[in-house]
C-alpha cells in the first residue's frame, strides 16, 4: 500500500537551500487561483426575499475570503483537465496490492443518488426513514452471515476507524472482566494502521515474527503472549497473500490467556463464501467495503469499515444501533449501558453502505463465492506468468487473492529497484502494483489483480512486467528515467518535505 | 449479476497454466475444519433491474428534503448543491482511483487536494490544512489528540454548548487516549467561564454553537491562552463569508463538518472532516497532506508529503491511524468553493442569516412560541421553546410537509432547533409559521 521510496540519490533536487515557506508564488499557473480575475463568478442565488438583517458588528468578517473568482465554464474545464491527469479503475488495470481495486458497478452509483437516500436528513425521526434503517439492518445481517459474527456496527467510516472501534470493544470487554491488559499482538507483516490503532486504543503493540513460510510463528506467539495481552490482530489471508494454515492454533493460543482475536478484513475478498472469520476463532472483524464490496475509493476515500462481533461482545458495540421491533418496524437504539459510545457524528458513511448493499445483493451468496474463486484464480495465474522474473517472496505457500513478489534478484544483478519497475510499468500503460509493502519483504511488489480482470488483461500486464525485467538488463536507462509518458515525471518527495508548500 | 468476466474455457486454461485441475485446489491450504461446508445463507444474486427495483422501494420508504421543506440542521444542512459540483467530482477518473501512492498517475486528485487545502486556509485564516478527515465529530477528536500531544497537559475542557454528538465522540476516543472530556457551563446557551488550570490541554468552543448562537469566542479563546491551553474552534464553513474567521478569533485549531461545502445530506454520511491549524503544528497534524514540489525536469507537481507522520511509515508512533479519508468529498468541496467564490460566500451567509432572522420573527409570533434564550444573536439556526413537546410538534408538522427542526432535550423536551438555509423561501417560512400555529392551536 505504501510508496515510501526516496527520490533516487543521483538526481539532486533543485532549489536546495530555498527558505521554508507555506505559501506558493503569487502567480499560480494551472491552478484555480491562476484563473481568478476580480469580478468573475460562477454562483447564482435568487434575490433575497426577506428583509436583510445585520449580524453584530464585532462578529463580522473584515474583508472577503481569498477564494478564487472564476466563471463556471473555466471551473468545468479546470476540473475536467485535472480528472484527465488521474488514473482510476475505469481508466484501466489497477493491481494495487492490498487495495482490491476491482470494477465499481455503475448501478451502485445510481442507487446512492436516489433522492430518498441522498436527501434524507440524519436527524429525521425513525418513522420517516424506514427505508434507510431496513437497508442498514439487512446489510448488517448479510455481513454477519459472510463473516460468521453475531451483530455488527456500520458506523466506522473507514477500515482504520473500524480497527479502533474493534480495539475499544476489546478494551471495554477486559474492563468488564475486571482487569485491563496492556498489549496487543501484531504480526510484523501487518498494515501500519494496526499498530497505530493499537496505540490510539491505549495499548502497546507487541510484534510477532513471521516464520520461514511467511506465516505467524506460532511457537514464538506462544512464548510472547501472556495474561497482559488483550488480543491479537491478524489479516487472513495475511499481508503476504498467504492463508494462515494454523489459524485454529493461533486463535486457541490467544484465547487460552483470555485474549480476543481480531480479524483485519483487508483481505476478506479471498475467502468470501469459502470460509468465515467466525469459524476460524475470530471474535471481532472489520470489513473494508471499499475493498471487498467495490464501493469506489474516491481517490483516497470515502470508505466504510463495519465491525462485527461474536455474541458475548454485542453489548459493547457502538450506539446508535439499528434494531428491528416486534411489529417489523426499525428503530435506532441510542442507549446501551456497556456500549463504547459513538465513533462517528451520525450513522457512518451511509451513502457508501448503500453501494455496498447493492454489491452484496447483486451477487448473492453464490456470486460472492465466485468473487473469491476468480480473484484467487487471477492472482495465481498472474503469479505464474511473472514468477521467473520476479520470484515470490515466500515460494512455499500458494498465494490467495494477491501475491508478493520481489525485485531483489533484479536489483542485485542490475541495480534496478522495485520502484523503477513500477515506474516503467506506468510508461507501458498500467497502474503498477504496490511497492515496498509489506515491510518484511525486500524490494516487494505486491500484486492484486482482482476478479474483474480478463485473462487477456492479465497476460498484457504480465508482458509489461516481463518487458520491464528484460529492459532492466538491456537498457536500464529506460527504467531509471521512467515514467516519461505522464504529465509529470518522478517527483522530488524529499524536496517537498523540506520546502513545505502546502497552499497557494 | 456478476462482474468476473471468465468464460468456462478461460477458467480451464488458467487452471491448466497453474498446473491445477479444479478451483477447489486453489483453496486447499484452508484447513478443512474451518471451511464453510454450506452455501452462504443469503438470497440468490439478482439482475441490475431487480436490485434497482428493490432499492427504489427502500428509498421510497424514506421521506427526505426532496418532499419536505427542510428546517432541520444540528450539524447537517440542506444547502443547495449546484450541478457543477458532482458533474466534476463525480468523474470516474477521480472516484475510481485509490489514494495517490503513484503521484505521476494521480496529479488530478493531488492538485485538487492542494487547492482544497489552500481554500480551507483562505476561509479560516489559519496556516495549514490537511487533505480531509472523516467528519466534523472525528475531526474534533483528532484535534484534541493534536492539542494534547503538543504539550504535556492532559485535560480537555468543552463548552456545554458544543454539539452533544461531538462530545460523545470525544468520550469514545478518550477511552483509548486516556482523557474524559469535561464540560463547562454556559449562561443562557453561550459563553461561560472555563477554569483553565495548568493541566488543561485545550478549550473547545463551537461558534456558531450547537444552539446556532454566536459565542463570545475571542474572550473564551483569550481565557484558554491566558491559562496556557490551546483554543479549538468548531466552526461552520458557510458562516465565514459573514462571520470572523477562526484565525482572526485567535483559535489555534479549527475543525468543521464540511458537509455544507457541496455535499448532499446522504442520511449522515459520507461527510467531510475539516481541520486547519497553525504552522507550528504541521508535523503533528493527522492524515494526508499534499505538498507542491518539482519533478526531475523542474516542472511543478504535487505529492503526499510529511509522510513520516503517518501510520504506513511510523506505525505505532504515527500522529493518527487514519489512512482512508474523505478525499472525494474534499474534491466536491473544492469545486463548490470555486463555484461560490468570495462574493458567493458572502451573499450565501447574508441570505442564511437574514432568512433565519425572518423565520425567528415569524415563528415567535405564534402564540406560546418563544426564543429559548432571549435575544441571543445567532447565524442560521436558533432554538425555540414550544408550548408542547417538540417531537409531537415536529411529527404533526411533517404531515403538513415540513421538517420543522430538530428537537432538543432542553426545556423538558419542549425545545426545537430551527435551521434556515438559502434554499428556504419566504413562502416556506410563512407556511411553516402558519402550520405551527395550526398545530399548536
Amino acid at each position: 500500500m505504501s510508496d515510501a521510496s526516496p527520490v533516487p540519490s543521483e538526481v539532486a533536487p533543485p532549489r536546495v537551500g530555498a527558505p521554508v515557506r507555506v505559501q506558493g508564488p503569487e502567480e499560480r499557473h494551472g491552478t484555480l487561483k491562476g484563473l481568478s480575475r476580480p469580478g468573475r463568478r460562477s454562483f447564482s442565488l435568487p434575490e433575497l426575499d426577506v428583509p436583510e438583517t445585520a449580524l453584530p458588528a464585532d462578529q463580522t468578517r473584515q474583508g472577503r475570503a481569498g477564494l478564487p473568482e472564476v466563471a463556471e465554464r473555466d471551473l468545468v474545464s479546470h476540473f475536467t483537465r485535472l480528472s484527465q491527469l488521474n488514473y482510476g479503475v475505469d481508466t484501466g488495470f489497477y493491481p494495487l496490492g492490498s487495495c482490491s481495486m476491482k470494477y465499481n458497478p455503475k448501478v451502485a452509483e445510481n442507487v446512492a443518488q436516489l433522492a430518498g437516500f441522498q436527501r434524507a436528513h440524519p436527524h429525521q425521526p425513525d418513522h420517516s426513514v424506514q427505508g434507510s434503517l431496513e437497508l442498514m439492518w439487512r446489510l448488517e445481517r448479510a455481513l454477519c452471515e459472510i463473516t460468521g459474527m453475531a451483530r455488527a456496527t456500520l458506523q466506522p467510516p473507514a477500515g482504520a476507524c473500524g480497527e479502533l472501534t474493534g480495539l475499544l470493544i476489546m478494551r471495554a470487554h477486559h474492563e468488564k472482566q475486571g482487569r485491563q491488559r496492556r498489549k496487543v499482538a501484531i504480526p510484523d507483516s501487518s498494515h501500519g494502521t494496526n499498530p497505530a490503532s493499537v496505540r490510539l486504543a491505549g495499548y502497546e503493540a507487541l510484534k510477532i515474527p513471521s516464520d520461514a513460510r511467511g506465516l505467524v510463528d506460532v511457537s514464538a506467539l506462544e512464548k510472547l503472549v501472556d495474561e497482559d495481552v488483550a488480543g491479537l490482530m491478524l489479516t487472513n489471508p495475511n499481508t503476504l497473500g498467504l492463508f494462515e494454515e494454523e489459524i485454529e492454533r493461533v486463535s486457541a493460543v490467544v484465547h487460552e490467556v483470555g485474549g480476543l482475536v481480531y480479524y483485519d478484513g483487508a483481505n476478506l475478498n479471498a475467502i468470501l463464501g469459502r470460509c468465515r472469520p467466525g469459524d476460524m476463532g475470530f471474535d471481532i472483524v472489520h470489513i473494508n467495503t471499499h475493498k471487498t464490496f467495490a464501493t469506489p475509493h474516491g481517490g483516497g476515500g470515502p470508505g466504510a469499515g463495519p465491525v462485527g462481533v461474536i455474541e458475548r461482545l454485542v453489548p459493547f458495540l457502538p450506539v446508535p444501533r439499528v434494531e428491528r421491533r416486534e411489529d417489523g418496524s426499525f428503530a435506532l437504539e441510542h442507549e446501551a449501558p456497556d456500549s463504547i459510545g459513538r465513533m462517528h457524528g451520525f450513522l457512518g458513511n451511509f451513502g457508501v453502505l448503500v453501494r455496498a448493499y447493492a454489491y452484496v445483493f447483486l451477487h448473492g451468496g453464490d456470486g460472492l463465492r465466485e468473487v473469491a474463486e476468480r480473484s484467487v484464480l487471477n492472482a495465481n495465474y498472474l503469479a505464474e506468468r511473472v514468477k521467473d522474473a520476479f520470484p515470490l517472496a515466500y515460494a512455499d505457500g500458494r498465494p490467495m487473492h494477491e501475491f508478493v513478489a520481489t525485485a531483489r534478484p533484479l536489483k542485485e544483478r542490475t541495480g534496478i529497484r522495485a520502484m523503477d519497475v513500477a515506474k516503467r510499468v506506468i510508461d507501458l500503460g498500467y497502474h503498477p502494483s504496490t511497492v515496498y509493502f509489506p515491510l518484511v519483504v525486500e524490494e516487494a511488489l505486491m500484486v492484486e489483480p482482482t476478479e474483474t480482470e480478463t485473462m487477456e488483461s492479465l497476460d498484457a500486464f504480465a508482458e509489461a512486467m516481463l518487458q520491464a525485467h528484460r529492459e532492466a538488463q538491456e537498457d536500464p536507462q529506460l527504467l531509471h528515467e521512467a515514467p516519461v509518458t505522464t504529465p509529470v515525471r518522478r517527483l522530488h518527495e524529499a524536496h517537498a518535505a523540506r520546502h513545505l508548500i502546502l497552499r497557494w | 449479476m456478476r462482474f468476473a468476466p471468465h468464460t468456462d474455457d478461460d477458467v480451464a486454461r488458467m487452471l491448466g497454466a497453474i498446473g491445477l485441475s479444479s478451483i477447489d485446489q486453489l483453496f486447499e491450504q484452508i484447513p478443512e475444519a474451518v471451511r464453510l461446508d454450506r452455501p452462504l445463507d443469503l438470497p440468490d444474486g439478482v439482475s441490475e433491474m431487480e436490485i434497482l427495483g428493490d432499492m427504489k422501494d427502500l428509498a421510497a420508504r424514506n421521506r427526505s428534503a426532496e418532499d419536505l421543506a427542510c428546517f432541520a440542521g444540528a450539524g447537517a444542512y440542506d444547502h443547495f448543491v449546484p450541478a457543477v459540483v458532482w458533474a466534476l467530482a463525480g468523474r470516474s477518473e477521480f472516484y475510481t482511483s485509490y489514494t495517490p501512492y503513484q503521484p505521476e498517475l494521480s496529479q488530478g486528485v493531488l492538485q485538487a487536494l492542494f487547492e482544497y487545502q489552500s481554500m480551507i486556509c483562505e476561509l479560516t485564516g489559519l496556516e495549514v490544512s490537511n487533505a480531509s478527515l472523516y467528519d466534523g465529530a472525528t475531526a474534533l477528536a483528532e484535534a484534541v489528540n493534536l492539542a494534547r500531544s503538543s504539550h504535556g497537559r492532559h485535560r480537555v475542557l468543552v463548552s456545554s454548548s458544543v454539539d452533544r454528538r461531538y462530545v460523545d465522540t470525544l468520550r469514545t476516543y478518550g477511552r483509548g487516549a486516556g482523557y474524559v472530556p469535561e464540560l463547562f457551563d454556559t449562561v443562557d446557551g453561550r459563553g461561560g467561564d472555563p477554569q483553565v488550570g495548568e493541566d488543561v490541554a485545550c478549550v473547545i468552543v463551537q461558534h456558531p454553537n450547537a444552539y446556532g448562537l454566536l459565542e463570545p469566542a475571542r474572550e473564551l479563546f483569550g481565557a484558554a491562552h491566558a491559562g496556557g491551553a490551546r483554543a479549538i474552534q468548531v466552526f461552520d464553513p458557510l458562516s465565514l463569508g459573514v462571520l470572523s474567521p477562526p484565525g482572526d478569533l485567535r483559535a489555534d485549531i479549527a475543525v468543521a463538518e464540511g458537509q455544507v461545502l457541496g455535499n448532499h445530506l446522504n442520511h449522515g454520511g459520507p461527510y467531510l472532516g475539516v481541520i486547519a491549524t497553525r504552522l507550528d503544528d504541521v508535523r503533528r497534524l493527522p492524515g494526508r497532506i499534499v505538498g507542491e514540489t518539482v519533478d526531475v525536469d523542474g516542472r511543478i507537481g504535487y505529492v503526499l508529503t510529511l509522510q513520516a507522520r503517518e501510520q504506513h511509515i511510523r506505525r505505532e508512533k504515527a500522529t493518527s491511524n487514519i489512512c482512508t479519508n474523505q478525499t472525494l468529498m474534499a474534491i466536491a468541496a473544492t469545486v463548490y468553493m470555486g463555484w461560490l467564490g468570495p462574493q458567493g460566500l458572502e451573499e450565501l451567509g447574508r441570505q442564511c442569516a437574514s432568512k433565519a432572522a425572518y423565520a425567528a420573527e415569524r415563528l415567535t409570533e405564534v402564540p406560546g412560541v418563544e426564543p429559548l434564550f432571549g435575544d441571543a444573536p445567532f447565524f442560521k439556526e436558533f432554538p425555540l421553546r414550544l408550548p408542547r413537546p417538540a417531537e409531537q410538534v415536529r411529527d404533526a408538522l411533517m404531515e403538513r410537509g415540513y421538517l420543522a427542526g430538530v428537537p432538543l432535550p432542553d426545556a423538558d423536551g419542549h425545545a426545537l432547533l430551527v435551521a434556515v438555509t438559502e434554499r428556504r423561501t419566504r413562502e416556506q417560512i410563512d407556511g411553516l409559521a402558519m402550520a405551527m400555529k395550526e398545530v399548536l392551536a
